[in-house]
């Protein structure tokens, strides 16, 4: 047993050329997690936890996911239980569609549909899109501040500033997993979910500093307690 | 609420060093750039930009692994520019472990590179700089190569053509105003701004926090580069590491004079002047 626990947990960090990998990469190195960028399948599945990242258009996105065969095997990781995480794109992907340029399916995975931000304000004003910078996320129930315990917001402050980079958002159509929210303009969206094993943030923990890398932290340490929970079974 | 306002330490290099000059021009060494970057990282810099201002092939070497060792230990979007030719250069960059491109000569002299870059890497990607040196009859020109190189480009076109073409944001650099300290060029930044509908970074000039204050509110950046206001803070209040080599003008640090031109600040400093003034920003508590 001892031997095993010592063994870092392995996590699979998804490349299906719709991103630069290197800042996820790292900051998992930066807390002790093995992680590997790969599209192979049958490493996709023995990982003790996944990462799908992902950033551009939605449809391109998926374009790719089939060409690597990557639809099915990302889903039968799901079903084992074991953690993944969504990041941005990698979010977005995890919904039922997308209304960009079109409609496209996603992985379906979580019911919900994918939008995007308006171009004006009510008065008329251009409204920048993408949002790019450094926004707050909340809890999704002000008023309790446990909202996010054992979860990879664990010990964040409610109101701290995460990066985003996007022009759409997600919405869900099951509110209870909305794990926090943001405000851009005049729209509240929903930055980030938790579902079962799967947690995803449409801003990017990587590029977030100190608090960003915290949700790392607490994300490896899910992976980490799942995977000692496995060999314990 | 208003947007927050992102505030980007711009880092000049040449060969090995962090430099500032005047007009882009005029260089003076000031230390190692990753003791700089570090420090503003620390003190809660939203992003950083490292210009190789030089940028000739022989030296890409040790911007590459600058970049890598920025990238290990800094988490937040590093951009990177100055002397990108091709899509090669780009993913180059990238892979060293930037976030972003900035891209001001290759885009002029082919702005299909942007669309190529944009189409490859995400728009987010890619920043178009653009450096303006305003003519006698007010109009505003766009020049490549420190602003040397006159390409008789108008700004606002440009501008909305590199929008066009998916650029992700500008970075508008006034020349006249770049190291002097005198303030951003207001109306240049708003000009830029009011015409497209992507983030605009304003760049050049900041010499007092009110000269921030000035092209957030009137000027309608959504994000400021700072170079001066910030370097010559850090220079009065620690050590600076310099790179045994002596390689360029390095008597400016030597001399242990302070630079008049500006009103220096920290990062601190600056955003709760911001904040208590109404623009909100991340601040470190």
């Amino acid at each position: 047993m001892k031997l095993n626990k010592k063994q870092k947990p392995k996590v699979a960090i998804i490349d299906y050329e719709m991103c630069n990998l290197f800042s996820v990469n790292h900051s998992c190195l930066h807390v002790g997690l093995e992680a590997h960028i790969t599209s192979d399948i049958s490493f996709i599945l023995k990982s003790d936890g996944v990462i799908l990242p992902g950033v551009g258009a939605f449809g391109d996105a998926m374009k790719n996911m089939k060409r690597f065969d990557l639809i099915n095997p990302i889903k039968d990781f799901i079903a084992t239980g074991k953690p993944f995480m969504g990041i941005c794109l990698g979010m977005q992907l995890l919904m039922s569609e997308s209304e960009e340029f079109g409609i496209f399916k996603g992985l379906d995975i979580i019911n919900g549909t994918v939008v995007k931000f308006r171009s004006k304000k009510s008065d008329g004003s251009i409204i920048k899109v993408p949002q790019v910078g450094w926004n707050a996320i909340y809890n999704h129930k002000n008023e309790d501040s446990d909202a996010w315990r054992n979860t990879a917001l664990e010990n964040l402050k409610n109101g701290e500033y995460m990066y985003f980079v996007h022009s759409f958002f997600v919405v869900p159509s099951d509110d209870s997993v909305v794990l926090s929210l943001t405000r851009y303009e005049e729209t509240e969206f929903c930055s980030s979910i938790v579902c079962k094993n799967i947690t995803a943030f449409q801003f990017h923990p990587e590029k977030s500093a100190i608090e960003g890398i915290k949700i790392y932290r607490n994300w490896a340490k899910i992976v980490e307690i799942d995977k000692e929970n496995r060999l314990n079974e | 609420m208003a947007k927050t306002i992102r505030i980007i330490p711009r880092l000049d290099i040449k060969g090995p060093n962090l430099v500032k000059g005047i007009h882009l021009e005029g260089l003076r060494v000031l230390g190692k750039p990753e003791q700089y970057a570090r420090y503003y990282y620390e003190t809660g810099a939203d992003e950083l930009i490292y210009m190789d201002i030089v940028a000739s092939l022989y030296e890409r070497n040790s911007l590459h692994d600058l970049i890598m060792r920025t990238a290990r230990e800094i988490f937040v979007p590093l951009t990177v520019g100055g002397g990108l030719r091709t899509i090669d250069d780009i993913r180059d960059v990238l892979r060293a472990g930037a976030d972003k491109v900035c891209l001001n000569t290759a885009a002029i002299k082919n702005p299909g590179i942007i669309r190529d870059a944009a189409r490859k890497f995400g728009s987010s990607t890619i920043i178009v700089s653009i450096e303006a040196i305003r003519q006698p009859d007010g109009k505003y020109l766009a020049y490549t190569d420190n602003g040397r190189e006159y390409t008789g480009l108008e700004v606002l076109e440009w501008a909305k053509r590199a929008e066009e073409f998916g650029a992700g944001e500008i970075m508008i650099t006034s020349v006249d105003r770049e190291g002097t300290g005198l303030g951003y060029d207001v109306a240049l930044t708003k000009k830029i701004a009011e015409a497209v509908s992507i983030p605009v970074i304003a760049c050049g000039g900041a010499g007092k926090l009110e000269h921030i204050e000035m092209v957030i509110s009137e000027g309608k950046a959504d994000a400021v580069a700072i170079a001066s206001l910030l370097h010559y803070d850090f220079i009065k209040y620690h050590k600076v590491e310099i790179y045994t080599s002596r390689e360029g003008n390095v008597e400016f640090l030597e001399s242990g004079r302070a630079f008049s031109k500006v009103s220096s600040a920290n990062l601190k400093e600056i955003k709760s002047y911001l904040l208590v003034k109404g623009y909100p920003c991340r601040h470190l508590s």
